[in-house]
């Protein structure tokens, strides 16, 4: 009788532990609050303006980062999560653009327009240096024009 | 200094900010075009409201009028609760298969609305977000028009009107099945 009751007792709780373990499969490693919130702060939330999805407190945001934590847990690596939004949103939900392709023109930009700035800059700053030289031995007034100027100068009188 | 008579060309420098501003104000910047149209639509396995099971496999050769909202969003979907519904009624005898995916929404709230709008085809609640993050939704309601293939071929923004339903709808039926 108690042998059998033991006996039962054991077939229960082997189907529950079973149960249990199909029911929430072990994670396939553990994953820290900081590794979620770093793939969720590179993610733009999609419901608000201008939030990463690891800053919002919004639902849609709360559900994402449980996605995140899921798929980290999967075994995923940070990458392949974030291309999982990528395939379903398309890049905008990146908070920074990919460097490359044309993003590259937004990383390049303004580097590019710094440096012709300062091109241009150096390029006037050497020419004005140099003006003030040049007019004192340059610029001979002729005596035709030195008639012209006393011309005009009394013709305003 | 000599005058230079490229002088005038100044100006034109502004061509280039006035036209990307002119394209960039034009451009309603919360548009964002779904990557998932032409793909294959995710598959789902959700329980309705009324307990059945409800998911895509099982639909492959009817087009699919797929369209996420919630209690909350209104009024777009107070809009677009009689046209879903007229427009199950009037294509649902042609093969096609409107299915309402209910998201961030709690149960009750989601009951009253279905009832207040007597809506009489299938509709899952989608408690952690999989599905609508899985068709790349960013709000409700939107609108997934699927074709006998079971791919994405449209989607819709916003409240719909019974034209943009007959459109899509239409075009999709008067494809061939394989």
């Amino acid at each position: 009788m108690t042998g059998r009751r033991t006996r039962l007792t054991a077939l229960v709780l082997a189907a529950l532990l079973a149960g249990a373990a199909r029911g929430a499969p072990a994670p396939a490693r553990v994953v820290s609050e900081s590794e979620v919130h770093e793939v969720a702060g590179g993610l733009r939330c999609v419901v608000c303006q201008n939030l990463s999805v690891a800053d919002s407190p919004s639902e849609m945001a709360r559900q994402m980062r449980a996605i995140v934590r899921e798929r980290l847990e999967a075994g995923e690596s940070p990458g392949e999560v974030v291309q999982y939004f990528v395939d379903r949103y398309g890049e905008w939900i990146l908070l920074s653009p990919r460097r490359s392709g044309f993003n590259l023109l937004v990383w390049a930009a303004p580097l590019v327009a710094v440096a012709v700035g300062l091109a241009i800059v150096s390029v006037l700053v050497r020419r004005w240096a140099r003006a003030p030289a040049s007019s004192g031995t340059a610029l001979p007034v002729d005596p035709a024009m030195r008639e012209r100027i006393r011309r005009e100068t009394e013709a305003e009188r | 200094m000599s005058r230079r008579p490229w002088r005038w060309l100044i100006p034109l420098a502004a061509l280039p900010v006035l036209a990307l501003l002119a394209y960039g104000f034009r451009v309603d910047p919360r548009a964002i075009p779904s990557p998932l149209v032409g793909r294959p639509a995710p598959g789902f396995t959700l329980t309705a409201f009324d307990g059945t099971p409800l998911g895509l496999e099982a639909q492959r050769g009817r087009v699919v009028v797929l369209n996420f909202w919630a209690s909350w969003c209104y009024p777009a979907c107070y809009e677009e609760a009689p046209v879903l519904e007229r427009s199950w009624r009037a294509y649902r005898d042609r093969g096609v298969l409107v299915v309402g995916v209910d998201i961030q929404d709690t149960v009750e709230a989601a009951r009253k609305f279905m009832r207040d709008f007597g809506l009489s085809f299938p509709n899952a609640p989608d408690p952690t977000g999989k599905v609508s993050v899985d068709y790349g939704t960013y709000g409700v309601p939107e609108t997934f028009f699927l074709d006998r293939r079971g791919r994405i071929r449209a989607k819709h923004v916003g409240a719909l009107t019974d034209e943009v339903v007959r459109t899509h709808v239409e075009r999709l039926l008067a494809e061939p099945a394989s």
